[in-house]
């Protein structure tokens, strides 16, 4: 099972990439196991950081294979 | 009655122009029906953090994810507010101090429909759209911009 990880601002620079794919069986289906494996391997700081998973910032915890996960950095619009 | 527009590219590549605000506006001069503009500008600040000065932002967004928001905050303005029409342009890409990121222009009959409308679209872009913002200084060093 296979998810697309898509990182942006700050966190896309701490990462050194912007986007990957990440096989789950390796790591766990869940959205925390994908969270501790992602935040370990960069050293990401994740004081304010937001996931969306297929656009959605919400409660969901568990995987799909195709979904894509999005690491967000605080929002500055305007 | 408000009529629904669908969704435009709310994204522009750069600093948004004055000219563009001008003619935004000269085109609203046939619809008689409105009484009230209501007009927000966001505008690059040339902020000094520890000696250095902010020379411009470069914006970037999860695009698919933010179009999804303005389009649903669009939806809501509509359904919440008497609105004629609104209109919301944002910058992506470098803009520099002095220039313009938001154009914020929504319209009404009467003026406290369009003055709310336009306040709750500026309070819902900040807080749930997911656009970056990084503050290019001088000296070619930068740091992320965090909303307040």
């Amino acid at each position: 099972m296979k998810v697309t990880v898509k990182y942006f601002g700050a966190i896309a620079e701490q990462a050194g990439l912007h986007e990957e794919a990440i096989e789950l069986s390796e790591i766990g289906t869940s959205l925390g196991d994908l969270k501790t494996h992602c935040i370990q391997k960069y050293q990401l700081d994740d004081d304010a950081l937001q996931i969306a998973i297929n656009q959605q910032i919400g409660t969901v915890n568990t995987l799909n294979d195709g979904d894509e996960i999005a690491f967000l950095p605080p929002f500055a619009g305007g | 009655m408000s009529e629904k527009k669908k969704p435009k590219k709310v994204f522009v590549s750069g600093s948004i122009s004055p000219e563009k605000i001008a003619t935004s506006i000269a085109n609203h001069q046939v619809k008689t029906n409105i009484g009230a503009h209501s007009i927000f500008l966001g505008q690059v600040r040339a902020d000094e953090i520890d000696g250095k000065t902010v020379t411009a932002i470069d914006y970037s967004a999860y695009e698919e994810m933010a179009e999804q928001k303005f389009y649903e905050i669009r939806e809501a303005a509509f359904d919440q507010f008497d609105l004629t029409c609104m209109h919301i342009y944002h910058s992506l890409g470098e803009v520099k101090s002095g220039e313009i990121c938001l154009f914020i222009f929504t319209s009404s009959a009467h003026r406290k429909e369009a003055i709310e409308a336009c306040n709750f679209l500026v309070e819902e872009i900040k807080a749930k759209v997911p656009i970056f913002g990084k503050e290019l200084f001088e000296d070619e060093t930068h740091q992320w911009k965090v909303n307040r």
